[in-house]
């Protein structure tokens, strides 16, 4: 039998204070890189000059200690829990404890109403948006991915049929970057989810916006797929900003899933330039 | 081409942007976004005035985040222009001169746009620190109780933009990638 470790829910508190801070103000290096990459092959003059104003985004705002975008987001809090770890205090009140904390020091803004059509601002960004996947062992890994309201407007679910296949999927993504146009910030980042239920495909989507991007699909028919779609999104010559130019995407990620005989659920998580992220073990 | 414009603005000031040109606006630019968007139609249909004068002014859509002690304003990037669309005519047969965000606006807004000689002028979404560096002062001058919301008035030096909509119809979202797809297809 293995032994049961035990994390004080004040260190979970305070890792996600601290990761709040850090993905708001520092891109993610595989995003960066992304950037660099395309910013030295954009061919398009405006495209090109628009890529190196990000870039000065980014610098001053590690200068300065500013967010690099104003919609310093949803707090999406991802834990990967040990089954063996027990949480001494309660979890759900640390995380929202956490992120009411990393938003104030930080001076973040605070984007989230209490309830949908009343519309008050909660006015500490809480509460967090907590994804708990259970794991073998006893780690806890937590990520806090901030998602801006810009990009995430712009994201699509579809319950194809079976018979549409890769060609459905193909053209469903395609015409969720063409409907979104400008709005959510090209480059974008695209999380996309394939299989399992209506709900599953969607959480599916947004798991893949975590996978850095310069790691591929472990599968090469869905990494494939990847490099695929990334092709024909940068074919609409929408360009950095809708502006035009070559460089409308920064990358793909598609996460699949066993569905059921009667279903094809395609779910399109838009992310921006800004895709951030950061991580820590407790 | 590249502009100098100064608030609040003429119509002759704007005649002759077009579409892809930039301009580096200063004066004074006012924040709303969705929610104060709403209010102010609650002042026009009560027929009460607006918190600031509409006549040539530039509304910039935006919800900045708060300002570190001894800073202006925090990142202050655009917000998506489109779902201010449903109160924008109103506002420009009123005088308003001048939008700034980012994303596309629907037919209504573009017609209204060319019928009163203004402007919509793209700020580089996710530039919020950036854009921040322009801004030398900012006062909430209605409803605080909004947040990030409020509306403000700002003080701007050299304001980055680009024009997406011009008075003559011209819209860069059109007009940008088709000339890149276009020189593509030439090589």
């Amino acid at each position: 039998m293995s032994t049961v470790r035990t994390i004080d829910a004040a260190a979970i508190r305070d890792a996600v204070e601290a990761l709040c801070i850090e993905a708001n103000t520092s891109l993610p290096a595989d995003v960066k890189a992304a950037l660099d990459r395309a910013q030295a092959a954009e061919p398009w003059p405006l495209a090109k000059q628009t890529l190196e104003l990000l870039q000065q985004n980014l610098c001053v705002a590690a200068r300065e200690e500013l967010p690099i975008c104003q919609d310093t987001g949803m707090a999406c809090v991802f834990l990967e829990l040990g089954q063996d770890v027990h949480i001494e205090g309660s979890l759900t009140d640390a995380v929202n404890e956490g992120v009411r904390r990393g938003y104030e020091k930080a001076y973040l803004r605070k984007s989230i109403t209490a309830d949908p059509l009343q519309r008050v601002n909660t006015g500490d960004n809480t509460p967090a948006f907590l994804t708990v996947h259970l794991a073998p062992g006893s780690g806890c890994r937590l990520t806090v991915a901030p998602k801006g309201a810009g990009s995430e407007n712009m994201s699509r679910l579809a319950m194809l049929k079976p018979a549409d296949g890769v060609q459905g999927v193909k053209d469903f993504v395609l015409e969720t970057v063409r409907q979104a146009g400008a709005n959510p910030c090209p480059p974008i980042v695209l999380g996309v989810g394939i299989g399992g239920s209506f709900d599953h495909c969607a959480a599916l989507a947004k798991q893949a916006l975590l996978r850095p991007l310069d790691q591929p699909n472990a599968d090469p028919f869905y990494a494939a797929l990847e490099r695929e779609l990334l092709e024909a999104i940068n074919a609409t010559g929408f360009g950095p900003q809708g502006f035009g130019g070559a460089t409308t995407c920064l990358g793909v990620s598609i996460e699949q899933r066993p569905t059921h005989v009667a279903c094809l659920p395609v779910a399109v998580n838009m992310s921006c330039h800004v895709t951030r992220r950061a991580s820590r073990e407790v | 081409m590249q502009y100098r414009l100064q608030t609040p603005l003429k119509r002759s000031d704007l005649a002759p942007l077009q579409a892809g040109d930039t301009v580096l606006l200063s004066g004074v630019v006012y924040t709303a976004r969705d929610a104060a968007h709403a209010r102010m139609m609650e002042l026009l249909d009560a027929g009460r005035p607006l918190p600031f004068p509409i006549e040539g002014a530039a509304i910039y859509y935006v919800g900045p985040t708060p300002e570190r002690p001894g800073c202006a304003i925090g990142a202050a990037g655009p917000t998506t222009s489109g779902r201010m669309d449903a109160y924008t005519p109103r506002l420009l047969d009123l005088g308003l001169a001048c939008m700034i965000g980012k994303g596309k606006r629907n037919e209504a807004v573009k017609a209204s746009v060319v019928k009163n000689g203004a402007v919509y002028l793209g700020a580089i979404g996710g530039a919020g620190a950036l854009m921040a560096r322009s801004v030398q002062s900012c006062e909430i001058i209605a409803w605080p109780d909004l947040g990030c919301e409020a509306v403000r008035r700002l003080v701007v030096q050299d304001f980055p933009l680009t024009v997406l909509l011009d008075p003559h119809g011209g819209d860069l979202y059109r007009s940008g990638p088709a000339a890149y797809l276009a020189s593509r297809s030439t090589v």
